[in-house]
């Protein structure tokens, strides 16, 4: 045993200990039927050639570490985004467990998720009953003001009728006829998590713009000067949030954010745990209707819900998360000309702050090449910044993008000369980006945390931006968006040059020639 | 936090039946009903915890449970580090349960072992409508051809597997075949089998017995038998608790022939019948497959609990027990060696921890073995329950509570904040969708399924650790700025 009382070793150290080596290797030797070391050279130096890329290019059926979740995550997302709604997700539990487990890794804090514990039985006669005595409990237990509904991929196969289910169930009295339970579709098999986001918001659009599944009259669009914000599902939505509110007050604008989760998941700990908190009220739900316009800071996580509000007679302007000057310009001169506000003098101030900083630092990042990956606007965004500072994106990749996001991301690098060298790669998944880190190298990668799969294999350091974040704390309540936003993720590439530099320089009488302390 | 009188086992059991009353009140009168059954609290002498357990948890409620695909790939199956694991289905499923596990193991990811990567078949609603049989078996082509190393495969059906009615077990065999015999298993867990992960962890033993066992009966062994030779059944390597409780093993005079499943080889799943006993940590996922191992290969089975110094001792005698003087001598050596250095521990730690109240919600094994590690740091556990206990686990449970233990099957998360608010205990420990919520309430907390990251928490190594962990929980100076001076 290596533990005493003074110094109690990690897994970290303790399983590097001698004692635990040894055990290790004779168990590999004497029991586990391995592959010779020598043979394990050979194949991973294999993996790391054109002739492998070919081989796991050609793949048509398998996937591996994909960069996407499921429908019904994103529908949990949205739902969390209006004031008490409690999201019910009709289908099997396990899938419940999932999520709120994923949210809370990423946040750090409890997401309230029911589900209608769908088994056997209601595999074979359908779930509604499921869906009378589910929210009934709901209702009764957790006190919701509105219940949004989603499905799974179980309840999607069986054919359940959500409107149907839910009427049903107003009509046995497990909630009363005008409580507000908005319904999405969202089959875990078709697109992705930001796919089950979109359906959710459109959802939630419908109900309370189109006479709440037929019980009260549609409402009529009275247009107003205020302005409506969708965030899209992003992994930075606590900082983010809370920074374009920011931007909207110094404007002085009249805006609602639809779907604003920054408060249910950045709750405080004092001694109160509040399952609801913030949000945007069903009132301004409704009222949103009237806005002006409505701006989407995520076009590929809001196609149908802009193409609904849009219908229904407002102007709607799709962004891709914005990030660098170009991206905030574009945001602030579209809530200017929408509302008819004027871009304040504070943030010009901001902007050529930004300006600024990226004066200062750039000739660091110039001509260095990225990788990125992650959802398909949050890439735009990041690749788009990337260029202002002079950096190459290589390689850009979106599991759950398609054509029309590779036409336009493409469209992007074709703008500026440090693109020229990149490639779009929608439907890809971080095994196929594996092979092009070894193929084609790149000085750093900027995606999720199962970026570090492919830091380890590859040697590319990993800038943890994007959805999931499991291994950093707190990123979550950093904004990436506007002028302040980018400033932090400037900061994050550069710490992230500087610590490589570091790295490189740190062995006394040996590589410290250029072991500067000012940089 | 815990309230400084001290109070009779009376009251307590007042307590808990008025609690138990409330959280109930809140339920409409049906769900209230079918809860009761599932809360109570303990009566010493009695023989079970008299709660029902293993039954569908009703509609609309947050329970923490999983499904039965949790239970197969997400615990049984997904450590077997050398073999594939498919997560047949949409893309869900597979990526939220990605690494989230710590089944530590050894080998190089991505070529001679796949633990920490997430394979799917990603279905489509092309592959719902038309079926993704023909495309599972391209798939397992193509993993023949980029991971020529891999041991053999696992198909982990989701929910429309079974819906569709893919025929999973005919592309497998036909598989199973073209590559020259290499086990290609499929596993029936799809989500909205049973009632919890419990009939995964059922299904995955089951499948093990009928595609493992049935079909390996004629693989030479790589080794030649010791009358010393156990396999690690049930542990599933979490921060490395596997490799702590072997070295203990193996310093006795035992040797480990098999890992299941933590840092586990297809090898040595196929080799277990050969052992001479099956030692079973966690009870609930495994004890299927010993119970076969016995009638079937006639080896006999014990289970253990390598959660803190007392529990340690006791099992390490009753392992010795199944073998000879030298094994035994072995044990009183190795209880002996570690004796003075957990005495160090439990000085440096018990000062600290003495008396406080701990309420427990876990899976598996550990809403009782771990109560003996608290109890060896002065702590007493008042609250206890399993997401996906049966009987025999809460009749288990009955010889590790005492008197007036508050006990809560499959508990909602309503009932669960309710009984911390109103027990205030000095520390929760749970999984990662409770810890945050008591965290808000002020509440030192766990997670007692991943150990926060840390661990080992089994073994005499592991001990330290867990001492040391319970100790920052309850200590940390943050709970004591949880109010603001003002308000």
């Amino acid at each position: 045993m290596t533990e005493t009382a003074e110094k109690i070793r990690d897994h970290f150290d303790l399983f590097h200990q001698p004692e635990y080596a040894d055990m290790m290797d004779n168990k590999r030797k004497q029991f586990e039927n391995a592959v010779g070391e020598a043979e394990v050279a050979r194949v991973s130096d294999w993996t790391k050639t054109k002739e492998y890329q070919e081989k796991n290019f050609a793949r048509e059926a398998l996937v591996i570490n994909p960069a996407k979740a499921c429908q019904p995550l994103g529908a949990v997302f949205a739902a969390v985004g209006f004031e008490k709604t409690l999201p019910f997700v009709h289908g099997s539990q396990g899938c419940v467990a999932y999520y709120r487990s994923h949210f809370s890794r990423h946040f750090k804090e409890p997401t309230s998720c029911v589900s209608s514990s769908m088994t056997e039985d209601a595999a074979v006669f359908g779930g509604l009953n499921n869906m009378i005595d589910g929210l009934a409990n709901s209702y009764a237990l957790y006190k919701p003001k509105m219940i949004a509904v989603s499905t799974t991929c179980m309840a999607e196969v069986i054919g359940d009728d959500l409107n149907a289910f839910i009427k049903n169930a107003k009509e046995k009295g497990s909630v009363p006829q005008d409580f507000d339970v908005t319904y999405a579709h969202t089959p875990a098999f078709v697109g992705s998590h930001i796919t089950g986001y979109d359906n959710t918001m459109k959802g939630v659009v419908e109900h309370f713009w189109d006479g709440k599944s037929g019980t009260t009259p549609k409402l009529e669009r009275q247009p107003n000067e205020s302005v409506n914000f969708l965030g899209g599902f992003d992994g930075n939505t606590v900082g983010n949030i809370r920074e374009v509110k920011r931007i909207f007050e110094l404007m002085g604008v009249d805006y609602t954010i639809f779907g604003d989760n920054s408060d249910v998941w950045d709750t405080p700990a004092d001694g109160e745990f509040r399952m609801y908190d913030g949000g945007t009220t069903l009132e301004q739900a409704a009222n949103a209707i009237h806005a002006k316009g409505t701006i989407s800071m995520q076009e590929f996580c809001t196609e149908k819900t802009l193409a609904t509000i849009a219908a229904h007679g407002q102007e709607v302007v799709a962004l891709n998360s914005p990030i660098g000057i170009t991206g905030t310009d574009r945001f602030l001169q579209a809530v200017s000309r929408i509302t008819g506000k004027a871009i304040p003098e504070a943030l010009t101030k901001e902007r050529g702050r930004l300006v600024d900083a990226i004066g200062d630092s750039s000739a660091h990042i110039h001509g260095k090449k990225f990788a990125i990956f992650g959802d398909p606007d949050l890439c735009y965004g990041l690749a788009e910044f990337i260029l202002e500072l002079g950096g190459e994106p290589t390689h850009i990749l979106a599991t759950n993008g398609n054509k029309n996001w590779e036409v336009k991301v493409n469209e992007l690098l074709a703008s500026s000369p440090f693109g020229t060298n990149c490639k779009v790669y929608p439907g890809k998944d971080l095994w196929h980006l594996r092979s092009l880190l070894f193929t084609e190298p790149v000085d750093f990668m900027i995606g999720n945390t199962y970026g570090k799969y492919l830091e380890r294999d590859t040697g590319t350091p990993l800038i943890r931006m994007g959805f999931p974040v499991f291994d950093r704390h707190h990123h979550h309540r950093s904004p990436i968006w506007g002028y302040q936003g980018t400033m932090n993720v400037l900061v994050k590439i550069l710490d992230k040059i500087f610590d490589e530099m570091d790295k490189a320089t740190n062995i006394a009488g040996k590589t410290d020639l250029s072991f500067d302390i000012i940089r | 936090m815990s309230t400084a009188v001290a109070e009779s086992p009376a009251d307590i059991k007042e307590r808990n039946k008025q609690l138990i009353g409330e959280v109930l009140e809140a339920y409409p009168d049906k769900s209230a009903k079918r809860r009761a059954k599932h809360l109570n609290t303990y009566e010493a002498e009695k023989a079970e915890c008299s709660v029902k357990s293993n039954i569908k948890s009703i509609p609309g409620v947050m329970t923490i449970r999983g499904c039965a695909y949790a239970g197969s790939k997400g615990v049984v199956w997904g450590p077997i580090k050398d073999m594939v694991h498919i997560s047949h289905g949409p893309v869900g499923c597979g990526q939220y349960s990605w690494g989230s596990r710590r089944n530590y193991y050894k080998g190089n990811t991505g070529i001679d072992t796949f633990g920490t990567m997430q394979f799917t078949s990603d279905f489509q609603e092309k592959d719902i409508v038309f079926g993704g049989d023909k495309k599972l078996g391209k798939i397992i082509d193509e993993i023949q051809d980029l991971f020529p190393l891999n041991r053999g495969i696992s198909v982990q059906s989701e929910c429309p597997i079974g819906l569709i009615g893919d025929d999973i077990e005919a592309v497998s065999k036909a598989k199973t075949k073209q590559y020259d015999g290499k086990p290609i298993i499929p596993v029936r867990c799809e989500g909205f089998r049973g009632v919890s992960q419990s009939l995964g962890h059922h299904i995955a033993n089951d499948v093990i017995r009928d595609w493992v066992f049935d079909k390996a009966g004629d693989k030479v062994a790589t080794f030649e038998s010791t009358p010393y030779d156990v396999a690690i059944i049930g542990d599933y390597n979490i921060g490395g608790d596997a490799w702590a409780s072997r070295i203990l093993l193996e310093e006795m005079g035992l040797r480990v022939i098999a890992q299941w499943s933590g840092d586990g080889t297809i090898a040595e799943l196929e080799n277990t019948p050969k052992a001479k006993l099956n030692i079973l940590h966690c009870y609930r996922s495994m004890n299927y497959i010993t119970r076969h191992m016995e009638e079937k290969f006639g080896i006999p089975w014990v289970e253990y609990n390598f959660f803190g110094p007392t529990k340690i001792e006791a099992s390490l005698r009753e392992i010795a027990a199944k073998f000879d003087d030298k094994i035994k001598e072995g044990a009183e050596r190795v209880i002996a060696k570690y004796k003075p250095r957990m005495q160090a521990i439990v000085d440096r730690y018990r000062p600290r921890l003495e008396g406080k109240k701990v309420m427990l919600y876990v899976g598996g094994l550990r809403p009782r073995h771990v109560i003996g590690a608290y109890e060896d740091l002065g702590m007493e556990v008042v609250g206890t329950g399993y997401e996906f206990g049966h009987n025999d686990d809460y009749q288990r449970t009955t010889h590790y509570v005492k008197d007036g233990t508050l006990i809560y099957d499959d508990v909602t998360g309503y009932e669960f904040e309710k009984f911390v608010e109103k027990v205030r205990p000095d520390l929760v420990g749970s999984g990662i969708k409770e810890k945050y919520i008591f965290q808000k309430m002020g509440v030192p907390f766990r997670q007692m399924h991943s150990w926060d990251y840390s661990g080992p928490y089994h073994g005499y190594d592991g001990f330290a650790i867990f001492a040391r962990d319970m100790d920052i929980a309850i200590n940390a100076p943050i709970w004591k700025l949880t109010k603001a001076p003002w308000s």
